[in-house]
């Protein structure tokens, strides 16, 4: 059943608060887990250092000692580990993480790691959907085509893309060629099958009403199943969108380490890891607005979705598609 | 069997005349020891067979029969959607091989291109017979007009109603000035009203076109409304039980419904269909008490 729209907006809106207020009751409430403590005076015991982490049990141990021994007692307060960084913390950081400089000179900033991983994710997916969407709605459209092609897809979909990290780069070399290589082998066998799947569920009742008015061959195709299932194909355009996400960290790995990966990696390194947090939600969060605008770019393209259409209200949409197809 | 008041055979000399007018017309659909078989050679299960028939020019057939009886089959090889086991289906005298632009098809389902505006799909066939943009614009408009639904050339499918779609299927397969209209239960979908309401439409426009009509229906009130002659349909196997000349003269109207012509044909109908079936004694089937509420049913 549909929701009123504004129980939709506000379940939405719950669906991030809930584990934002996990994550906030985990940090800010000290009794419910914090399991370290951070010294801040080494008192007389000679392994704690200021600035040091040490387990709960460890401390309270030997503060109980200096206690009975009379001597001085260290101080320090119950903290997380630095691998859960506290959400003001994270949330400083998707400022200060694209305001700092990287350590060393030949290192990129947050910002030009973001852009090489989209650029390489842009020429992935545009390469993979060139040849995977045309081959897909032959092998829906036509049996002899589905024969001849998915039996082999089908099996090497089942080769990991990983697995062809080092062919890739003995054949394209180090740079970002054998990273969208990777992205490619990932995404187009699945968009092939996928695709062609789709174009196959297209209502039968459709092709036969245009074949009795005179439809054939090539123009059934272009004219009748193509429009028939581009609402489709475009859905799962964007589902795939999101698995060639999942493949570019794999890709970024390959050879020499770039884009948002090697950033994550980089920080965790320094133990920065609020910029860490930052970096892994950025990627969320273009993902998740890239796959926002597409659903809405959607309605503006496929004007028949639409529940309805509301009759007084124009929406930007209706004043536009005039101009961009002619009637 | 019948008694002579209510002989569907007996029909007004106007409407004697009138069918002897149509059997001069020249033969559009002829369908020749039409058999349909499925499945393997020795599982195979026999649709229909040995349907022979001759329609000819502007006239009104309504195939019923109940289900089972092929009859959808039976279209759908005329429309050239289905293959024949055996026997020709002649139009103009020439074989059917396959579906096309001279037997225009109305489908129970909604089948309009969801994509298209109402006015693009009037527009489809006459742009897949390679018609000019600009001229298929102005023919389709005249067919959408015919229909009644100029105000709507800009909705889409899905903001019509059952009724506008189907009447927008029928202006799309006129479009294309078909030699025969295939309609294999057009208006069952439909609700009551609307469906009267559709059966005098396809009248109105039937008698501004010059066309053809092949009518598949289950309803034998439809059938004795619509059609010049009820080509009724048998089972196991299917078969053509008997072609029937509609005695209810034309114009036809709802006043008619009581007249002897059109009783007696929706007797013969339903006499046809509905064979009288034994029925077994009523006291050996257990009674289902569902309340208290006591036995008084009748």
């Amino acid at each position: 059943m549909e929701l009123p729209r504004k129980r939709r907006l506000l379940l939405t809106l719950l669906s991030f608060l809930a584990p934002l207020a996990v994550w906030c009751a985990v940090s800010y409430v000290t009794w419910l887990w914090h399991p370290l403590v951070h010294i801040t005076a080494q008192g007389d015991v000679d392994y704690f250092a200021e600035d040091m982490d040490v387990a709960r049990a460890d401390f309270d141990r030997e503060l109980a000692k200096t206690r009975a021994d009379g001597t001085a007692p260290p101080e320090g307060f119950r903290v997380n580990p630095v691998y859960l960084p506290a959400p003001h913390e994270v949330a400083r950081a998707f400022y200060t993480a694209f305001k700092t400089p990287p350590r060393m000179a030949s290192e990129p900033w947050l910002h030009e790691s973001l852009g090489h991983s989209i650029r390489t994710i842009f020429w992935g997916f545009v390469l993979s959907s060139l040849f995977g969407v045309p081959l897909g709605i032959l092998c829906g459209s036509y049996r002899f085509f589905s024969r001849l092609q998915e039996p082999f897809i089908e099996f090497f979909r089942y080769l990991p893309a990983p697995a062809f990290g080092a062919l890739c780069i003995a054949i394209l070399g180090i740079d970002d060629a054998p990273k969208i290589a990777i992205i490619v082998i990932g995404t187009f066998f699945q968009q092939v099958l996928v695709i062609g799947n789709t174009v196959r569920k297209v209502d039968p009742a459709l092709i036969e009403a245009a074949q009795t008015l005179g439809a054939s061959g090539w123009q059934l195709v272009r004219r009748v199943i193509i429009p028939a299932s581009i609402t489709d194909i475009y859905t799962d355009m964007r589902i795939l969108l999101g698995w060639a996400w999942t493949y570019l960290i794999v890709a970024e790995v390959v050879g020499s380490m770039s884009g948002i990966t090697y950033f994550i990696n980089q920080q965790a390194r320094y133990r920065n890891f609020d910029n860490v947090y930052a970096a892994i939600m950025m990627i969320g969060i273009i993902g998740f607005s890239c796959d926002l605008f597409l659903a809405w770019l959607g309605t503006g393209l496929f004007p028949w979705k639409r529940k309805s259409r509301s009759g007084s209200r124009i929406s930007f949409w209706d004043r536009l598609r005039p101009k961009l197809i002619p009637a | 069997m019948i008694s002579s008041e209510f002989d569907y055979r007996k029909m007004s000399p106007a409407v004697a005349e009138r069918f002897a007018r149509i059997r001069q017309r020249p033969v559009i659909l002829s369908v020749r020891d039409l058999e349909k078989r499925f499945g393997s050679e020795e599982g195979a299960h026999t649709a229909f067979q040995g349907v022979s028939l001759d329609i000819h020019r502007r006239e009104f057939i309504c195939v019923i029969g109940p289900s089972g009886c092929g009859k959808s089959t039976f279209i759908r090889i005329v429309a050239g959607l289905d293959e024949a086991s055996d026997g020709v289906v002649l139009l103009d005298g020439k074989a059917v091989t396959g579906p096309g632009p001279d037997r225009g098809m109305v489908f129970q389902g909604y089948t309009l291109f969801p994509w298209l505006t109402v006015r693009a799909n009037v527009m489809f066939g006459l742009q897949m017979c390679g018609k000019d943009k600009l001229v298929a614009e102005s023919e389709a408009r005249e067919w959408l007009d015919m229909v009644g639904l100029t105000k709507f050339e800009h909705s889409y499918p899905h903001e019509l109603s059952g009724g506008m779609k189907q009447r927008v299927a029928i202006a799309r397969a006129l479009a294309n000035g078909p030699r025969i209209l295939i309609m294999d239960e057009p208006f069952a979908a439909l609700d009551a009203q609307t469906r009267c309401q559709m059966q005098s439409y396809l009248l109105q426009i039937w008698k501004k076109v010059d066309v053809t009509i092949l009518f598949i229906t289950h309803d034998l009130e439809e059938a004795a409304y619509l059609a010049d002659r009820v080509l009724v349909m048998g089972t196991n196997p299917g078969r053509v039980v008997e072609f029937i000349d509609n005695p209810v003269p034309r114009p036809r109207s709802s006043a008619q419904f009581l007249s002897t012509e059109y009783l007696a044909l929706k007797a013969r109908l339903d006499e046809l269909i509905h064979p009288p079936v034994e029925v077994g004694d009523e006291d050996l089937l257990p009674m289902v008490k569902l309340t208290s509420a006591g036995d008084d049913v009748e």
